[in-house]
């Protein structure tokens, strides 16, 4: 405890100093707070309704020395213990104080009723109360992006299964997570991906002539032919580059969050998994790294029912994942993953908090999985038919989404063929551009391995060259050397 | 200088140096590190700059690297290099392949650091050599310091480097004091990473070692030379990339070659340069070379059995190579032979 008092104490220091007078913030007080109970003095953002009482236990930690606050809120009352309780009455903790109580009562496994899903849009696109500032401009872009990732996907589908590539993994009924959340996010917003989100890359301006350059693994591919088709990557658009490891990218996101951190930057990191992800060790390691670490990062998860095979009730017995924030002391929501409106204002306010108020965001957005895992995997031999097809149909986040834009007046069936034959022809000129541009060069295979190519690698280049030279016929010619 | 001070002095210049780094392991701040490395750091660089962790390899490792994708540069101290196990695929899968995989947008400059292989006393699992793991994976630099110089030197350019280093320590050595120059001790001092140090010149053998194992050369060099035997001892420095010019320089000269390693026989450190040897020097050798490694066997905990398991002076002195008394050569758990016929 004393440990974390000097070290939280020291950190507000240090970071007060660096960060006065950014975003509008106010002096956290005249004086540093005391030790142990000043800090109900502080305040802290008013950005979400009802988290409100739901973090109680987070309430008397030393950590709760926010480095960014806004003044506007205070923090909740801590409803375990007061403070004027008899010393018997309650274990004074490293951590805080915990109440005795007579009554052995084991918590249950399960709550009695699930954690419900945030949605704005009903099933008919309509919006189920009151107003949602997001105007004609964004709404269109997410939904035209919305439509070019399907698009997108049914191409390139197709391609694999023709034999022009050997992959690809697509993102249907998906695709509200991917562009919503990417508009609700900025530039600087750090991305450290799983795989089903490469609409964040086409919101943040990737052509679809990378998009198809990579799955070609050809000289235009930003990442030289290093990786299977759909594992993208750009620097330029704070995309990490696809890891194939499930959920090692959650601490990475960490780690890039702690970066913002310590760099003072006005953004954090955005991570993305899966239902199966939440079961790797990274998961947990993440969320509590990024509890402690106070790191701003908003885990998203896509809970889409199925890993390849394996259906969530075999995945985990919990009421999903959002209920896990809560155990590692990480604010929470769950979402309807497919109300393009809900993402996009769920995310904004994460954002918001993750980076005023230094905090990890969990957000668990229930969708489906339409598509097939991969191009290596045929679903219709694990899961009913008829569930693919509701979802396909009538919970289609696209359809859904255009019935809003349409009943606003900023969508009509002309623009929709328009948008969708424009697409269909950049893409079929892209993928035939991309096949026929030449492949990587030799030289491609020995750089990056290390910043400066050593020289065993420039021995074995050699080598290589010299063989290729002797023996021609052996090795493809279709490509520079 | 001790070992100690001497990793403790090169953080400390090198943090001094670059804001960029910063330190992140468990009890690295408070307790100064569980080895003391860290002593004093916490103080004058803060807690935003030496984190203590919660007690999960894979969360500090991988936040490591994530912060190095994002241009930090973290120095992980793993408490022993075995529970980087449990870390291991954030180092191979994510440190070692990130750049290439990205095709150099995502460097990964971040060094992971701790004491390797036998300690004292410890059993199993926290006294195995992982040289030869992380030096097998292409995209990692992998580092052994034997002396106060090498460490001084070697942390520096670890943590200088673009690339991805795994810092090999050995905790025996932490408390062992070295004469260093002048030079060593200015803050500009660093090592070339990927060159080996001749640490003692002969001409009858080359007997090459890492680590701690690089004391016990010496010392078995010093106990032949008394018997006429000029052993030129070689200290490895860098277990990759492999200073394999240096080696077969040496055993061009010599014409044997006596490999000394902690860790297991097979596939090991001493394997390879054997390998290198045969494919580059053949012609010059005048014999089979030589192995001394570990035993082949977790390492147990009995003090009498731990001593059997992990190579001694005498067993690199008492070399049936180096003396030439083959027909009397005894045999011992921790002593592999790589000659054909005995």
């Amino acid at each position: 405890m004393a440990v974390c008092v000097r070290q939280s104490r020291k950190s507000i220091i240090n970071h007060v100093k660096a960060k006065m007078g950014l975003l509008g913030l106010t002096c956290l007080s005249s004086s540093m707070p005391s030790l142990n109970n000043d800090h109900r003095t502080l305040s802290a953002a008013s950005l979400a309704k009802d988290f409100r009482n739901q973090n109680s236990v987070l309430e008397n930690k030393p950590t709760l020395y926010r480095t960014r606050r806004f003044d506007s809120t205070k923090p909740h009352q801590r409803s375990g213990v007061q403070s004027n309780v008899a010393s018997s009455q309650f274990l004074d903790f490293p951590g805080g104080k915990v109440a005795f109580t007579s009554e052995m009562r084991f918590i249950s496994e399960s709550p009695k009723e699930r954690i419900p899903c945030y949605r704005v849009l009903d099933d008919d696109g309509q919006l189920i109360e009151g107003g949602i500032n997001v105007g004609k401009e964004i709404a269109v872009k997410m939904y035209s992006d919305m439509a070019t990732l399907q698009t997108m996907d049914t191409i390139f589908y197709d391609a694999q299964r023709q034999g022009r590539i050997s992959f690809y993994l697509t993102t249907i009924g998906e695709e509200a997570i991917n562009i919503a959340s990417a508009a609700a996010l900025t530039i600087d917003d750090f991305v450290v991906p799983q795989y089903r989100e490469p609409g964040v890359l086409l919101w943040r301006g990737f052509t679809l002539e990378q998009f198809a350059n990579q799955c070609f693994s050809n000289r235009g591919d930003d990442c030289r032919g290093r990786q299977m088709p759909i594992h993208y990557g750009s620097k330029k658009l704070n995309y990490l580059t696809v890891a194939s490891t499930i959920a090692s990218q959650l601490p990475h996101a960490v780690g890039v969050a702690y970066s913002l951190k310590m760099d003072g930057k006005d953004a954090c990191a955005v991570t993305y998994f899966g239902d199966g992800g939440s079961s790797e060790g990274d998961f947990h390691a993440a969320l509590n790294f990024a509890a402690v670490t106070e790191a701003p990062v908003l885990f998203i998860c896509r809970n889409n029912g199925w890993a390849i095979s394996t259906p969530t009730s075999d995945q985990f017995r919990s009421d999903g994942i959002v209920v896990r924030g809560e155990a590692y002391g990480v604010r929470s929501i769950r979402v309807d993953g497919n109300d393009t409106l809900a993402l996009y204002s769920a995310v904004r306010a994460a954002r918001e908090m993750a980076i005023c108020e230094q905090r990890p965001i969990l957000i668990e957005a229930m969708t489906y999985r339409v598509g097939h895992h991969s191009t290596s995997d045929d679903s219709t031999k694990y899961r009913p038919v008829d569930e693919i097809e509701l979802w396909r149909s009538a919970r289609d986040p696209i359809t859904r989404f255009r019935k809003w834009i349409e009943s606003n007046g900023w969508w009509s069936s002309e623009a929709e063929s328009e948008l969708r034959s424009n697409v269909r022809k950049q893409l079929l000129d892209a993928i035939q551009v991309a096949e026929r541009t030449e492949k990587p060069p030799l030289v491609d295979m020995f750089t990056d391995v290390y910043d400066a190519v050593p020289s065993n690698l420039s021995e074995q280049e050699k080598w290589l060259r010299e063989t290729i030279k002797i023996h021609p016929k052996d090795y493809p010619s279709d490509f520079p050397l | 200088m001790t070992v100690r001070d001497a990793l403790n002095t090169a953080l400390d210049e090198e943090m001094s140096a670059d804001p960029k780094v910063f330190l992140m392991g468990e009890e690295v701040g408070e307790y100064q590190g569980a080895y003391k490395i860290t002593k004093g750091l916490l103080d004058k660089y803060g807690p935003e700059r030496v984190l203590d962790t919660p007690i999960t390899e894979a969360g500090f490792t991988g936040i490591g690297v994530g912060a190095a994708y994002h241009g930090l540069k973290p120095v992980i101290e793993f408490m022993t290099f075995n529970f980087s196990m449990q870390a291991i695929d954030h180092i191979i899968n994510s440190a070692a392949k990130s750049n290439y995989m990205s095709a150099g947008q995502m460097s990964v400059p971040i060094v992971f650091r701790g004491p390797n292989g036998a300690a004292s006393g410890v059993g199993a699992q926290h006294s195995h050599c992982y040289a030869v793991w992380y030096a097998s994976c292409p995209g990692l630099k992998v580092l052994a310091p034997y002396s106060s110089e090498d460490a001084r030197g070697l942390l520096k350019a670890a943590i200088r480097d673009p690339d991805p280093v795994v810092f090999l320590e050995n905790e025996l050595l932490y408390g062992e004091t070295f004469p260093v120059s002048a030079e060593v001790l200015d803050s500009s001092f660093c090592l070339p990473i990927g060159k080996a140090k001749i640490e003692k010149e002969g001409k009858d053998v080359t007997i090459t070692a890492f680590s701690k194992m690089v004391g016990y050369a010496l010392k078995a060099a010093e106990i032949l030379a008394k018997d006429g035997i000029s052993a030129e001892v070689i200290n490895l420095r860098s277990i990759r990339p492999l200073d394999r010019n240096t080696i077969n320089a040496s055993v061009r000269k010599t014409n044997r070659l006596v490999t000394v390693e902690e860790g297991f026989p097979q596939h090991g450190v001493g394997a390879e340069i054997c390998a290198s040897v045969v494919e580059e020097s053949f012609g010059y050798l005048d014999a089979p070379v030589e192995r001394i490694a570990g035993a082949d066997v977790p390492m147990p905990y009995a003090a009498n059995l731990e001593r059997l398991a992990v190579p001694q002076v005498e067993d690199i002195s008492r070399n049936h190579l180096i003396s030439g008394i083959s027909e009397m050569y005894m045999w011992d758990p921790c002593y592999y032979w790589g000659g054909t016929a005995h």
